[in-house]
């Protein structure tokens, strides 16, 4: 299945903070047909350094998306059936607008002047894009992490546009041990003399200060029990200890290597924006109490955590569902277990498969 | 999957296999909101909302059996009986069905007056101890009883809470509970006399005051 990248170009987005975004570009793929009454489709929500390239084989880099293998003809998100969308979230690098695109009021590339984004402005945009492609409601968001994050925003901010939500391996509201995480990259970012105060664009990128943030974040995204099993105390193409501060130990060649691929796909100031919209997200805002934030929300849920996944860990899945179940809703929820932390919603599909595809068959039931 | 369950005849038949599921399944109304707690791989609760258009929810422990229910599409909730139900609003269901289940609860009489809270109607069936062949096992063997209804050793039982028909009765009246409906089973027939020596499973349909 070959795909190709969509934009779409729309006058101004309207943000949390009060600014006004004009214009703005959203890059989206597709996959499967939207059917006749345009009850079939799938909005799948990306993670903190998704892109809109969930499935199949990119025409332009001819890599497969990262949801590959939950979506596609007789997978979870079954594109037979289905008509599955992703978009590029707004702040984002890779074809929506973010702190690397142009201002049009400078000619030069925002960076730091960028307005301070939100998951609530993200999810404005992406009903932006829905409206525009003519669907009157969704049958399904889904998503993990920052995915599950937007899927309930969506469930909360639109009702009447979700049949059903599937957020996974998320929360409500970053803890203190998320936000810390998400602090320490960004203070490896804004460390590296390169950085520039975000103005890097056309010279050197702080290179060393992301390589460092995509390391620690890799790290919470695995296990312990994973950790062990790929790479234990193995050394890296060597017998002994090299008595110096070259790379020893596999691990630390791994993640060497994935801080620096990351910076030739990733930018720096998306980095800084998309993280600060992961920590300010919190569903009780301007509510005595979670269950009275979700008062809103009509949708049907599946609710799914990991039971390695230490950064998102399963209480405040839990929470979600308790909000949830206090008022009666249809949810369902589960604890998979799951031996690679938060990366397991990616990489340990085979459980989650039958249950998004069983969800998903008897919520299209429902409708039809 | 259909149960055909005659109302007059002394024998019932099973419904999934089970004769207690037969009775449950003719008691629950149509277009009902329907509560199974310890639903398993949510058999019956699917059976229900098929054949009789209920609203179906489901808890369930163990994270592999609620995995299979939600994959046939039913609400399931992973969490301990014990302290599952107190999020739900109260008298959120028509029904709320604890099937064999009772005996293996850590706080029986607790979670029944949650059951009681949360639906209007509860419906429990459970292994009856007061069987003969219970009593008969233990007077003559001296050990805890091993039967086909607790086939289990008692290191390896699942069961915590011994409870006859005559208990679930007291159990009731103590807690100012209506018992609507009663139904006595052994094997396939309907147990009319004597309960408490012949039934080997008890459905009881109680509501709150």
């Amino acid at each position: 299945m070959i795909v190709e990248a969509h934009t779409v170009r729309f006058d101004s987005l309207p943000l949390d903070s009060g600014a006004l975004l004009t214009p703005v570009e959203v890059a989206y793929e597709s996959y499967g047909r939207l059917n006749a009454d345009k009850s079939n489709a799938i909005l799948v929500l990306h993670a903190f350094t998704g892109d809109a390239h969930a499935a199949g084989i990119s025409h332009e880099t001819g890599k497969p998306g990262w949801w590959d293998n939950m979506i596609g003809p007789g997978k979870a998100f079954d594109t037979n059936q289905y008509f599955v969308l992703c978009s590029n979230v707004l702040g984002g690098c890779r074809g929506t607008t973010g702190p690397s695109s142009i201002d049009p009021a400078t000619g030069s590339p925002y960076a730091m002047s960028f307005p301070v984004i939100t998951i609530g402005d993200m999810v404005r945009l992406q009903k932006m894009l829905v409206d525009h492609l003519g669907i009157p409601k969704l049958l399904a968001v889904a998503g993990g992490s920052m995915g599950g994050m937007q899927a309930l925003e969506w469930a909360v901010s639109y009702p009447d546009r979700v049949v059903a939500a599937i957020p996974i391996a998320c929360t409500t509201r970053h803890s203190a041990q998320q936000i810390a995480f998400n602090e320490v990259g960004r203070q490896a970012i804004m460390a590296d003399p390169d950085w520039r105060d975000g103005n890097y664009y056309g010279g050197q990128p702080p290179a060393r200060g992301l390589a460092v943030a995509r390391m620690v974040g890799h790290i919470t995204y695995m296990s312990d029990d994973s950790m062990r099993e790929k790479f234990g105390r193995r050394l890296s193409d060597k017998e002994n200890f090299s008595f110096g501060f070259d790379v020893d130990f596999e691990v630390e060649s791994y993640l060497r290597y994935r801080g620096t691929q990351f910076v030739n796909r990733f930018d720096a100031n998306s980095y800084l924006y998309i993280t600060k919209a992961l920590d300010y997200f919190d569903l009780t805002a301007g509510h005595q109490t979670l269950n009275a934030a979700m008062e809103a929300a009509s949708a049907r849920f599946l609710v799914i955590s990991f039971s390695s996944d230490w950064l998102y860990p399963s209480y405040q899945s839990q929470e979600i569902v308790r909000a949830l179940r206090s008022r009666n809703c249809d949810v369902a929820y589960v604890e998979l277990q799951a031996n690679y932390g938060h990366d397991s919603f990616l990489v340990d599909v085979g459980e989650q498969t039958t249950l998004v595809r069983g969800f998903l068959a008897s919520t299209f039931e429902k409708i039809a | 999957m259909t149960a055909e369950t005659p109302r007059k005849s002394p024998f019932v038949r099973e419904l999934l296999g089970r004769s207690d599921y037969a009775i449950i399944g003719e008691i629950v109304e149509a277009r009902t909101k329907v509560l199974d707690l310890g639903c398993g791989e949510g058999e019956l609760l699917a059976w229900l909302t098929a054949n009789k258009e209920v609203e179906s929810r489901g808890v369930e422990i163990s994270g592999a059996k609620v995995a299979r229910a939600i994959a046939r599409g039913v609400s399931v909730h992973q969490s301990d009986i014990d302290e599952g139900l107190a999020d739900y609003p109260n008298q959120a269901f028509d029904y709320v069905i604890l099937s064999q289940t009772l005996q293996e609860t850590r706080h029986p009489r607790q979670v029944l007056r949650e059951m009681v809270r949360v639906g209007r109607r509860v419906i429990v069936a459970f292994p009856n101890f007061g069987h003969w062949r219970v009593r008969l096992a233990m007077l003559f063997s001296g050990r805890a009883p091993r039967t086909k209804l607790f086939p289990y050793e008692w290191y390896d039982s699942p069961n915590i809470h011994f409870l006859t028909v005559q208990d679930f009765e007291e159990l009731a009246a103590a807690e100012g509970l209506l018992v609507e409906r009663r139904y006595f089973l052994a094997g396939h027939r309907k147990i009319l006399a004597l309960p408490n020596l012949l039934a080997e499973t008890a459905v009881f349909l109680v509501s709150g005051k």
